[in-house]
């Protein structure tokens, strides 16, 4: 016998209390954790695409949607530039790398990119089976397309204009597949890839007579002074627009950094009463359990052996709190995983923890701490000689 | 003969009241009746050389130990090892089993927690096929066995009864002092009744009247 085993007791023989005071708890600890997990999904899935590009240019238009359409394959394009144009700016001195896109054709829902081979390796994406492509309408899928849709080396498939579920479809140009991508958690697991001339050839723009069009470029800077005067110089000299995808990225999370702080609030306002629970249901079983301390007072216990018990039941109550809830926001993540991958790349493990989430832990245990302490300090002080003498009338 | 317990010049104050008691001395081997009626302070006296109360005047002196001198603390402590008292309507912790119910008066009283002494302790008190039940589903008669074989459970010096036999047929008084005599002896403590129940004022040759 010892005074965890009482305290652990204690909670045990008041079992519909306990589990309404873990259930308020845990709910809190599931709301906080599954906000900082799906914060933390997204700025990870948001900043991984990113993968050091500096600018990206297109047709005039909002800069969002560019980065939207370009970088995360989730918007559509503002719209086509002059390849000429992109080629000239592809040269510029302060201009390290570049790679050129075009699209806006789909495959049942799944964007079809034109790009060349460098677009892969910016991702550093390796194929698990079959090459790459070397003549039109060769092409590569990402995994979780192939995945979706059973698809192998040798299927053809016909591309569709647009990306809604009525487009047109171009039906007289089949696509072959070459060659698989290996699954490597970026927005590459998502698309097929071509070259460029099978994308121009669907559209009709034959020969060498019409002026080529591409969707947009990315460009990496040789340095981070070209992001003060390039933006600019393509805006003012240029058809084309520019973007700069952290900046872009940044004000996205601004934008919907409110709602996720407002969420954050109320999580952590129930986790408060989850504590404030905590607090009731001790306080409460005290009043009834005063004169049991005080016989344990007579059986020799000291007024801190009293203490510790309480605070013990009100760990065991926040510790469980802490475990349930942690489990349904990881497990609630991983069941919303499938729809969030789909969209956006984003690869959560069930028990990868967000960085807040150590902290959230600690916060919880605190507050199971602090809610003690008030029950503990009112049963140490009471008059044990009084209380036996009351309950003996 | 060594004595254990000297009461001087005890006095207790209440905001209302102030009790006065006589001077004692109890032997070794001496049981007690301390005797008198309601409202004379028997319970405070009780409390008082329990260590429950501290002794702000006067003096009481248990195994050469002056109880105004010790801390709260160690007078839990002293409680805990050396006195065992039994309140006239028992009460326990209801979370646990009746024999978790005697090992916590180890626990609480620092010795050596050993349960087959309980179990044979509980046996003895005729509770052994109890041991594994809650304390509130023993019969009134039950609950006050159970509150001497915890009160015995530190192989205490003294045993102290608050009215053990009130409310008792005469049969059942006279079982209920067997039984603690007996008790007190089998574990070589001294036995301190508190009580307005003349029967039993016969029983014992160390009488103390409030």
């Amino acid at each position: 016998m010892n005074i965890f085993k009482i305290s652990l007791k204690n909670v045990l023989f008041r079992p519909y209390s306990a589990a309404l005071t873990i259930i308020l708890f845990a709910v809190g600890v599931a709301l906080t954790s599954f906000l900082l997990l799906v914060g933390n999904a997204l700025d990870e899935g948001f900043k991984k695409n990113i993968k050091g590009i500096d600018m990206v240019v297109g047709a005039k238009g909002s800069p969002l949607q560019l980065i939207l359409a370009s970088v995360y394959h989730i918007d559509n394009p503002t719209g086509n530039i002059s390849k000429d144009e992109a080629d000239k700016l592809a040269r510029h001195p302060l201009v390290k790398e570049s790679v050129q896109l075009s699209f806006g054709d789909t495959y049942k829902g799944r964007r079809i990119v034109g790009t060349t081979k460098d677009y892969l390796k910016w991702y550093q994406a390796e194929l698990s089976d079959g090459n790459l492509w070397n003549q039109p309408f060769e092409s590569v899928v990402g995994a979780d397309v192939a995945n979706e849709f059973g698809l192998k080396i040798g299927d053809k498939f016909y591309s569709a204009h647009g990306s809604d579920a009525n487009a047109e479809v171009h039906g007289d140009h089949p696509f072959t597949i070459t060659g698989v991508l290996k699954q490597n958690g970026s927005v590459l697991d998502q698309l097929i890839l071509t070259n460029h001339e099978s994308i121009w050839e669907v559209h009709g723009s034959h020969g060498d007579s019409a002026e080529k069009e591409i969707t947009s470029m990315l460009i990496k800077f040789k340095s981070k002074m070209a992001m003060i005067s390039l933006p600019r110089m393509v805006n003012e000299k240029t058809t084309m627009q520019s973007a700069l995808p952290s900046i872009e990225v940044n004000r996205l999370f601004e934008l919907f950094g409110v709602g996720i702080s407002t969420l954050q609030i109320i999580a952590f306002s129930l986790m408060i009463l989850g504590g404030i629970s905590v607090f009731v249901s001790l306080y409460s079983s005290l009043k009834d359990r005063a004169y049991e301390m005080a016989l344990i007072r007579s059986l020799g216990a000291g007024k801190s052996s009293l203490f510790f018990m309480i605070l013990i039941e009100s760990i065991i109550l926040g510790v469980l709190g802490t475990i349930v809830g942690i489990i349904i926001a990881h497990g609630s993540l991983k069941i919303l995983e499938v729809f969030s991958d789909a969209n956006l790349g984003i690869h959560v493990k069930l028990w990868d923890f967000a960085p807040g989430e150590v902290n959230l832990i600690l916060a919880a245990l605190s507050l199971s701490v602090v809610a003690a302490i008030l029950p503990a300090r009112s049963i140490m002080r009471i008059d044990v000689s009084k209380v036996l003498s009351e309950y003996a009338n | 003969m060594q004595q254990i317990i000297r009461v001087k010049n005890l006095q207790h104050h209440f905001p209302e009241l102030n009790l006065k008691f006589p001077d004692f001395d109890v032997a070794s081997g001496q049981h007690f009746l301390i005797l008198g009626n309601s409202g004379v302070g028997k319970s405070t006296l009780l409390h008082l050389l329990s260590g429950l109360i501290k002794v702000k005047s006067g003096s009481i002196e248990i195994l050469d130990t002056e109880l105004g001198n010790l801390s709260q603390a160690s007078l839990d402590a002293f409680r805990g090892k050396h006195i065992g008292v039994v309140f006239q309507h028992p009460k326990f912790v209801n979370a646990l089993s009746v024999l978790d119910n005697v090992l916590i008066a180890q626990l609480f009283g620092k010795v050596k927690q050993d349960r087959d002494r309980c179990i044979s302790l509980l046996s003895e008190l005729g509770l052994s096929v109890k041991i594994h039940s809650r304390p509130n589903s023993l019969s009134g008669g039950e609950k006050q066995r159970l509150a001497i074989a915890r009160a015995l459970a530190c192989g205490p010096e003294i045993l102290l009864c608050d009215e053990p036999t009130s409310g008792l047929d005469d049969e059942n008084a006279e079982k209920v002092y067997n039984l603690l005599v007996k008790e007190a002896a089998s574990n070589k403590a001294i036995l301190g009744v508190v009580s307005h129940d003349n029967r039993l004022r016969g029983k014992f040759e160390k009488r103390i009247e409030l």
